[in-house]
């Protein structure tokens, strides 16, 4: 056959492709985390740790809806186990160093994870969403009956502790710059994990899923790994965050947060590992905003406006329209 | 050891809801052969593919692959024994390239695809091979290209060139040539020609000439059972064969053609 082309240029030509792209994003990583580091200069702390909390949840979400093509509807589930979790250790064992309260949370949410994997994995679609739902509602009632939550309460002054029983996180710099390192690990993480040889059958997976079958893939055994990852890094900032706020209530565990998470994800765009970090400040900012003008009583509502008007008018959320128009303006 | 026959089913049934899309199917594929299954809209067809490669679950009956029984195996086991399928609507991974359509599939026996600590790169090995394959097809120059991105006929060469680079023993095509124009069904009967080389094809194909150019012998299959099967002359001109086809305009004026 015939080929004017030479594939060893072909190659060439794509690696080099892939490189500039690369390099321009190495390039906004840095610009950001900059940012992230001088922020506390400016933001008060602990909204910042609230948002990269919200902002680590959602990139574990995404992990599942944008790179496996899974919608769950249960994930505050597991933000929920690793925050009760983590808040029941930290203020039952006082000897216990805090990175060890929050490993135990995260933990939690991977087995809790795992199990919900292993009802759901089999369901397709709308029946996948509805099955982790149902358990989220069961762990959720669970949460609300548990003698160790505080019920409807919640589960008040846990101490942020030392840590490494060294560095004292009372302290908000030091509490925000070991949140931003967490964030950091588990954005970083994520990214490995979908620019790996496994995250390359995630995205044939979620592109095709009979092909990838007729490959040769076990394609539940690759989604039920992708599940309990998310939900240990879901836990992981559930875990983080009843740290920073020296509390876990039923909030974290009910199914608006479930709904929430899908709203950040959405709104930021699921294509690209930034868009839910963009998405998830955007909706804490405007939450606190809101909650602070006479428009208090309609967070909500005028959430879910601006929900349904980014879906019909960018599809590709926030982050993804962006991407868009870099690339066709600076090509 | 049934040396002689690569695929066998042994009273192939399936029943949808009381409703029996395949009847009693009993199919002996020969090794070395372009093996037609043929038949109207409606008989079956692409039914007997997704059971022989597990997508659906046979009600009753067997199937045999070089004589071991495979009934019992999950469709990713026996892609990876080598019976390895293409489908009628072309099944690519449209926002990947090219290559890294073919690429999904050498990886399949490379043993890392759970390792989600290591880096993309460590799959560049196999860049070389997937080139090679996208030359075989006629596609070196769109490797980098995304695949949505790709004409029909180009789609089902790269869906070809992904099949092939699981090596397959067996290969089931449903429809390669469907939807094609003529230039393109010339270029996949050609594919699917050099594909053959060294292995076993079983195809669905409603184009009769690409089937009496290509196939050594032909299953017509009509309401889900065998009608008849034997070579293209001898099958092209019983009559019960023209009958089935008759009340099927689709076929009926392909075979015209
Ligand atoms: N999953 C299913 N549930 C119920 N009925 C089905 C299912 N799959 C196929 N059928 C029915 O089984 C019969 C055979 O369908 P099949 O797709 O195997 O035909 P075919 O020979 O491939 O036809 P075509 O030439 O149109 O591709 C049809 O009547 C079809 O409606
Ligand atoms: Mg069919």
């Amino acid at each position: 056959m015939g080929n004017p082309v030479d594939p060893g240029d072909i190659q060439k030509s794509m690696i080099k492709d892939e490189k500039a792209d690369k390099r321009r994003k190495n390039i906004l990583n840095l610009v950001l985390l900059a940012l992230l580091l001088v922020a506390p200069a400016v933001i008060y702390p602990v909204f910042l740790m609230k948002i990269l909390c919200f902002a680590l949840f959602a990139v574990a979400f995404n992990l599942l809806l944008g790179f496996t093509g899974l919608l769950s509807f249960g994930h505050a589930a597991f933000l929920a186990a690793g925050g009760y979790t983590t808040g029941y250790l930290l203020s039952t064992y006082s000897g216990l160093t805090t990175e060890m309260g929050i490993i135990a949370g995260t933990l939690a949410a991977t087995v809790l994870g795992a199990l919900f994997a292993v009802v759901a994995i089999r369901r397709q679609g709308i029946y996948f969403a509805m099955i982790t739902l149902a358990l989220a509602q069961l762990v959720y009632f669970g949460f609300v009956q548990a003698p160790f939550t505080g019920g409807e309460d919640g589960m008040h002054g846990v101490p942020r502790g030392h840590l490494f029983g060294i560095i004292d996180l009372e302290n908000n710099l030091a509490m925000y710059y070991f949140v931003l390192a967490v964030f950091l690990g588990g954005y970083l993480l994520v990214q490995r994990v979908v620019g790996s040889p496994y995250g390359q059958v995630l995205k044939a997976i979620k592109q095709n899923e009979p092909r990838a079958v007729s490959l040769g893939y076990n394609v539940n055994q690759y989604k039920v790994l992708a599940f309990v990852m998310s939900a240990g890094l879901a836990g992981l900032a559930g875990s983080v965050k009843t740290v920073v706020f020296q509390l876990a209530s039923l909030n974290d565990a009910h199914w608006h947060m479930s709904g929430e998470v899908i709203l950040m994800t959405l709104l930021g765009g699921t294509g690209t590992l930034l868009g839910p970090v963009f998405g998830a400040t955007f909706v804490v900012n405007l939450e606190y905003q809101l909650s602070q003008g006479p428009l208090g009583d309609w967070v909500d509502p005028i959430l879910g406006g601006i929900f349904v008007l980014t879906v019909i008018a960018f599809q590709s959320g926030i982050v993804g329209e962006v991407q868009k128009f870099v690339k066709k303006n600076l090509g | 050891m049934s040396d002689q026959f690569v695929l066998e089913t042994r009273g192939l049934v399936k029943e949808f809801k009381g409703f029996v899309a395949v009847d009693d199917v009993n199919l002996k594929v020969q090794r070395g052969h372009i093996h037609a299954l043929i038949g109207p809209n409606g008989a079956g067809k692409t039914t007997v593919f997704n059971l022989l490669t597990k997508f659906l679950q046979p009600t009753h009956g067997k199937i045999l692959f070089n004589g071991k029984d495979i009934t019992a195996l999950k469709s990713a086991a026996i892609a990876r024994k080598g019976v390895v399928r293409s489908f009628q609507i072309s099944a690519v991974f449209p926002h990947m390239t090219a290559l890294e359509n073919i690429r999904v599939a050498l990886q399949s026996f490379q043993g890392n695809s759970f390792q989600f600590w290591k880096s993309g790169a460590s799959l560049n090995k196999l860049n070389e091979r997937c080139m090679e394959l996208l030359d075989a097809v006629g596609l070196t120059e769109f490797a980098n290209t995304t695949t949505v991105e790709l004409a029909y006929g180009r789609k089902r060469a790269l869906e070809l060139a992904t099949t092939l680079a699981m090596e397959p023993e067996l290969l089931l095509l449903d429809e390669p040539t469907q939807g094609m124009g003529r230039e393109d069904v010339d270029r996949v009967v050609h594919l699917v020609r050099k594909a053959a080389e060294g292995r076993t094809v079983l195809m669905v194909e409603h184009n009769l000439s690409v089937v009496s150019t290509l196939c050594d012998r032909i299953t017509v299959l009509a309401q889900g059972a065998v009608l008849t099967e034997g070579g293209y002359q001898e099958v092209s001109e019983d009559p019960r064969v023209r009958e089935v086809y008759m009340g099927s305009a689709k076929t009926t004026q392909e075979a015209v053609e």
